[in-house]
């Protein structure tokens, strides 16, 4: 029987409180939103905080709102929500394509964007979703609120810049019209983190060549976007021999380790050819949207 | 610490640790062993049960975190002494073997049909992608999903849950005592 080691529980009544309630309980202090990560590492003994603060009633950081050229998306925000939003589906299928394989439906009512971002997992979908999508995260502490772009973010498996007594709030993506964006992921079944996934995220110009472009890759040794990808792909008419090449470069780019779901020459061979279906995928949507 | 919920559609008031698991407390403090226990690890789905309508998995959800909210176990599907449709189909169309996944499974297709009426195969298929029959029973468990959909009020047959305890007592004590007594070796050897 997996139990937690013993804490004390406090149930947040807004983000202020929150805040507090992090400033106050110290380093053994730790919010708790879906706690499908958190729940299990404590269940295994792995992390074993002091102190549970429940930030499941703080409705005020479920929402998704359109604002100007951005798209917010509070951190409360359930998979599910994100999943069968039309809005986001519209903006950013790479979200849609994404949340359809993180976890499996009954977890995904529970587990939320910004517990996933925070919990950083190098196999988790979401932050490969926002690097490629030039997200940006809001971090609220006592000093007020600080915006970082997810390479600051991000920094490594399990490690974000969000500081003890901060709280992850929300994320902004940028809305640029003529954009398409795809999500591909190879798991052995339902629920399992990924063997290796790629996203992309394209933008063309009037002419229908690519402005910009970024493709990032998810449990395959790869932090952040494959550098030079951009610089490939721009100013070039989106075509075949084009997303080959972007695949030789994501397969030489990851550093993937071999483990109980693939040796290591497999795992470079999903990089090159699922980074070479998401760039077809995201170039075809990017000619077909509405956007601008 | 005090936590208060309702459990199919009872108000429940009880003195926990705050590392109770929503499984163990529905379990063991109120005695409603119909949610099963399974992997412990938010994997297998045995545990589900709805949470103001949605399925969640109870071993990974603290009692804690489910107070103040509504809870439905498998205990609050049937309605007086008649079956939900949901139950119903997992009789007609044989949706269970051991029985151990249906509690989760009838409450995920529950929940379904309470937001999609006419779910087609592939959604029934997705809906309970994240809960494991180790039977493998998954075919007629799609049947008995869909058996529940094309009979909303329940259907012709009057089985109740009284009748159906009957059956299965029935079933044991029909048995010829040569059969019964090669089980019982069976089980010994």
């Amino acid at each position: 029987m997996q139990i937690p080691a013993p804490f004390d529980y406090v149930r947040a009544t807004s983000v202020d409180n929150a805040l507090e309630l992090l400033s106050r309980h110290g380093a053994e202090s730790r919010v708790i939103a879906g706690g499908h990560s958190l729940l299990p590492m404590m269940k295994l003994r792995l992390s074993r905080p002091e102190w549970l603060i429940d930030i499941n009633d703080l409705y005020e950081l479920d929402f998704i709102l359109r604002d100007g050229d951005k798209l917010r998306i509070g951190a409360l925000t359930r998979h599910t929500t994100l999943l069968e939003s039309d809005e986001i589906a519209a903006l950013f299928p790479i979200v849609r394509d994404a949340e359809a394989v993180i976890a499996d439906p009954v977890v995904r009512n529970r587990g939320t964007i910004g517990g996933s971002l925070c919990q950083a997992d190098p196999a988790e979908d979401l932050s490969t979703v926002c690097d490629v999508l030039g997200a940006e995260a809001v971090i609220r502490g006592p000093a007020g609120e600080r915006i970082l772009a997810m390479a600051d973010f991000h920094r490594g498996p399990y490690e974000t810049a969000v500081g003890q007594d901060e709280m992850l709030c929300e994320v902004r993506i940028p809305v640029r019209p003529r954009s398409g964006s795809a999500y591909e992921k190879v798991e052995r079944r339902v629920g399992d983190w990924a063997v290796g996934a790629a996203g992309a995220s394209v933008t063309l110009a009037a002419d229908g060549t690519i402005a910009d472009a970024a493709v990032g890759l998810t449990a395959l040794g790869l932090d952040h976007t494959i550098a030079g990808a951009a610089d490939l792909l721009r100013g070039q008419q989106p075509r075949e021999e084009l997303f080959v090449e972007a695949g030789r470069l994501a397969a030489a780019a990851c550093d993937p380790v071999a483990d109980q779901r693939g040796p290591i020459d497999y795992k470079r061979h999903l990089a090159d050819e699922l980074t070479r279906r998401v760039l077809r995928q995201a170039c075809t949507r990017a000619a077909q949207t509405q956007e601008g | 610490m005090q936590i208060s919920m309702t459990v199919n559609g009872n108000e429940v008031t009880s003195d926990i640790e705050p590392r109770v698991l929503l499984v163990h407390y529905i379990r063991e403090v109120l005695g409603l062993t119909g949610t099963h226990w399974g992997c412990d690890t938010s994997n297998c789905g045995t545990c589900v049960v709805l949470m103001d309508g949605q399925p969640v998995k109870s071993c990974t959800v603290l009692a804690a975190m489910a107070a103040g909210h509504d809870i439905r176990t498998v205990e609050g599907l049937a309605s007086g002494a008649t079956l939900d449709p949901v139950q119903q189909g997992f009789m007609e169309e044989h949706g269970l073997q051991c029985g151990f996944c249906t509690p989760g499974m009838m409450l995920t297709a529950r929940a379904l049909l309470d937001k999609n009426p006419h779910p087609d195969t592939t959604e029934i298929r997705q809906a309970i992608s994240g809960q494991i029959c180790r039977c493998t029973g998954y075919a007629t468990i799609v049947r008995s999903v869909q058996w529940a959909a094309a009979h909303p009020a329940g259907g012709d047959t009057d089985a109740t849950v009284d009748e159906v305890i009957d059956g299965t007592d029935t079933v044991i004590e029909d048995l010829p005592a040569e059969i019964a007594e090669t089980a019982d070796n069976e089980v010994k050897a």
